[in-house]
């Protein structure tokens, strides 16, 4: 049961991640590798305010959800804009650039020395009936959750929600009623840049603050938001829960024979076979529809 | 431009290639030679990528597993892994396990071949990246017979020619990296042939066909699984070949050898070299090796204009101070790096044969235009 509480957790983190390559992919089209690597350099940031500027907690994280918001903003306009139309490989090679120079930038400015991130709850311990629960566990569940319900409400009850819609699923005709798309998907990237600085600032406090920290998160994102459909967001959060309770579970059930095999080096191994068997099985994932190609 | 003609010049422009590299250890140094023979390991590796990626339209983001399948292969045929509590007691000589590797390997894509057919595009990208990350774990969870996270080493070992006895071929004596040079060269150029005939006639188009329309290709009757499962098995066979020689040239093999950035890199040598053209690759395999390597020795500092220094803080309002260091510390080069990727992939995207063709349509343009 306690694994479940913590697989909660870290799915929860792994749902946030997934949710931001989902909202990426509806809109744009794009699976963008270098997700991980942003949601890295805007923990950093809120560490730098933290830390070096003495900044109060909520403060920093308010305002670092603020820049990411900037800076995924930005990065569409930039970077992806140019090539959105193009092949496939140029977008992937684009966001694989991307990867490469941030993972470099947040090296070259913070170094690789792992840093400390507090977690903003505290590291009380409850004990609810023989479960041992970490606050900060239930704080990144109620976080998490919180944000994908607000999430839910923009894009079912806003009408920049619902522009955001509309430019993912057709654009032509989205222009036309006057949706400005452009500006609509590049919203998308910056909430999906928020999304990322989230779960990297969830994520720090329980394993550390360094360059590689998202690297296995990202991947485990990416099973998330295989599994529970590529374009549908409520996939992508079950998903991420689904995946952070059963990797959690598999180590609980290594004292069993059954599961002996399992070590803590196969947790990747196992987030690429959920991939590769969902791909094979069920390409749409849990939730999403199968896609249907015109010739 | 007669195809003829063009053809010719291809065949002479090889040959001039083929003396070029036979001669070039005894103008180079010795540390150089060592550095194109990892250029020519690299080009083995995108010579396969292009037949899969180029030529057929398939993306792959975990050719480096295969060549990690190549280079353990190597390495396992090589010194065996009784000492791990393996079954298998090596002393294969260094040069037989090439082609072997090769095989391994080669079997290993047909296999991934299969599933593969059911994926395309983006999902193919993300089902063989998460393959290539969680290589090295898997690796290191069988270590009876891998060698787990210590690996392989090969240095020493009598299999491995030079590293106990010089290496004399044709009564000259060879220096370890002149030995290292010629092999990885001479396979390159060998695999530059295979690769030559099988894409000239009927694979070259099957393949082209599956990449520039599936549906055009089954309805003129080109069987879309047999293609892209050989595609899959040549290019992994390519990429274990280079895996076999990668671990050769580094005398050892671990599951840090092989990490996600090498597949990437491959990618990227086929995107830059130009898809689908074979000499293209050569400035594909030459840019991945070197750049990494430029971007370290640069100071781009000379690029900020003169009021920014070396050590200069500047202030950003809210975040504080950013500090200019040199792109030569850690994490610099990969800036350079990504950007100059990016950058590329703005203004050609076609790659450097997208360049040369460009040109070559230039020019037979002209000529036939001129009135006769």
């Amino acid at each position: 049961m306690q694994q479940v509480v913590t697989g909660l957790a870290s799915g929860g983190v792994y749902a946030l991640l997934a949710l931001a390559l989902v909202i990426i992919h509806r809109s744009t089209g794009v699976i963008n590798f270098a997700q991980g690597e942003m949601a890295t350099l805007s923990t950093y940031v809120a560490w730098t305010l933290i830390a070096h500027h003495g900044w109060r907690y909520w403060p920093a994280f308010v305002a670092t959800l603020a820049l990411s918001f900037v800076g995924g903003v930005a990065t569409h306009r930039i970077v992806i804009r140019p090539v959105e139309g193009g092949s496939v490989l140029r977008i992937v090679i684009v966001t694989i650039g991307m990867l490469i120079a941030i993972n470099g930038f947040v090296i070259w400015q913070w170094g690789g020395e792992p840093q400390a991130l507090r977690s903003p709850f505290g590291t009380d311990t409850f004990d609810i009936g023989g479960v041992v629960v970490s606050s900060h566990d239930i704080g990144t569940i109620a976080v998490a959750l919180g944000i994908v319900v607000l999430l839910w409400a923009l894009f079912r009850f806003t009408k920049v929600g619902l522009a955001i819609r509309a430019s993912a699923v057709n654009p032509v005709e989205a222009r036309l009623v006057g949706v400005r798309v452009t500006w609509m998907l590049a919203l998308g990237w910056g909430l999906a840049a928020t999304l990322g600085a989230v779960a990297g600032i969830l994520t720090a406090p329980t394993v550390g603050l360094d360059p590689q920290m998202m690297q296995a998160v990202l991947i485990y994102a990416f099973a998330a938001a295989v599994l529970g459909g590529i374009d549908s967001p409520a996939g992508a959060v079950v998903g991420g829960l689904l995946l952070g309770v059963l990797l959690n579970m598999l180590s609980y059930l290594t004292q069993y024979d059954l599961f002996d095999w399992f070590s803590e080096e196969l947790r990747l191994p196992i987030a690429l076979l959920v991939i590769l068997v969902v791909l094979l099985v069920r390409p749409s994932g849990l939730f999403g529809r199968p896609e249907v190609k015109r010739v | 431009m007669t195809p003829r003609f063009t053809r010719l010049v291809g065949f002479a422009a090889f040959a001039v290639f083929v003396v070029f590299v036979a001669v070039l250890p005894s103008f180079i140094s010795d540390f150089k030679a060592q550095q194109y023979a990892y250029v020519g390991i690299y080009l083995i590796a995108l010579l396969g990528l292009n037949i899969l990626t180029g030529y057929t339209g398939q993306i792959s983001l975990g050719h480096g597993a295969f060549m990690a399948i190549g280079g353990y292969t190597s390495a396992i045929l090589m010194a065996g892994n009784e000492q791990f509590g393996g079954p298998l007691s090596g002393g294969l000589k260094d040069v037989w396990t090439i082609p072997l590797a090769g095989l391994v390997a080669g079997l290993a894509g047909l296999a991934f071949g299969l599933p593969a057919l059911r994926l395309s595009g983006l999902y193919l990208a993300l089902a063989t990246f998460a393959i290539a990350v969680s290589l090295p774990s898997a690796v290191k969870r069988f270590e009876e017979f891998t060698g787990g996270g210590s690996g392989i080493n090969l240095f020493g070992t009598p299999e491995l020619t030079g590293s106990l006895t010089p290496v004399e071929i044709f009564d000259r004596t060879l220096t370890y990296n002149d030995w290292l040079y010629y092999l990885s060269w001479s396979s390159a150029l060998v695999a530059f042939a295979v690769a030559w005939l099988i894409l000239r006639d009927r694979t070259g188009r099957a393949f082209r066909a599956v990449r520039d329309s599936e549906t055009a290709a089954v309805s003129s009757g080109v069987s879309l699984a047999r293609y892209k499962m050989l595609a899959f098995g040549i290019s992994a066979a390519y990429a274990g070949v280079a895996g076999g020689l990668y671990a050769i040239a580094n005398t050892f093999v671990n599951p840090d050898t092989f990490p996600i950035a090498l597949s990437i890199f491959l990618l990227v040598g086929v995107v830059v070299g130009g898809l689908g053209g074979l000499s293209g690759l050569l400035f594909g395999a030459i840019f991945i090796y070197f750049l990494p390597l430029w971007s370290q020795g640069q100071d781009l500092g000379s690029l900020l204009p003169d009021s920014v220094v070396q050590g200069d803080t500047i202030g950003i309002p809210l975040l504080g101070d950013f500090v200019f260091k040199g792109t030569s510390a850690a994490g610099g080069p990969a800036i350079v790096y990504g950007i100059v990727l990016i950058l590329l992939m703005f203004l050609i995207p076609n790659g450097v044969s997208g360049i040369f063709r460009r040109v070559g349509q230039l020019v037979s343009r002209r000529r036939y235009s001129r009135s006769s």
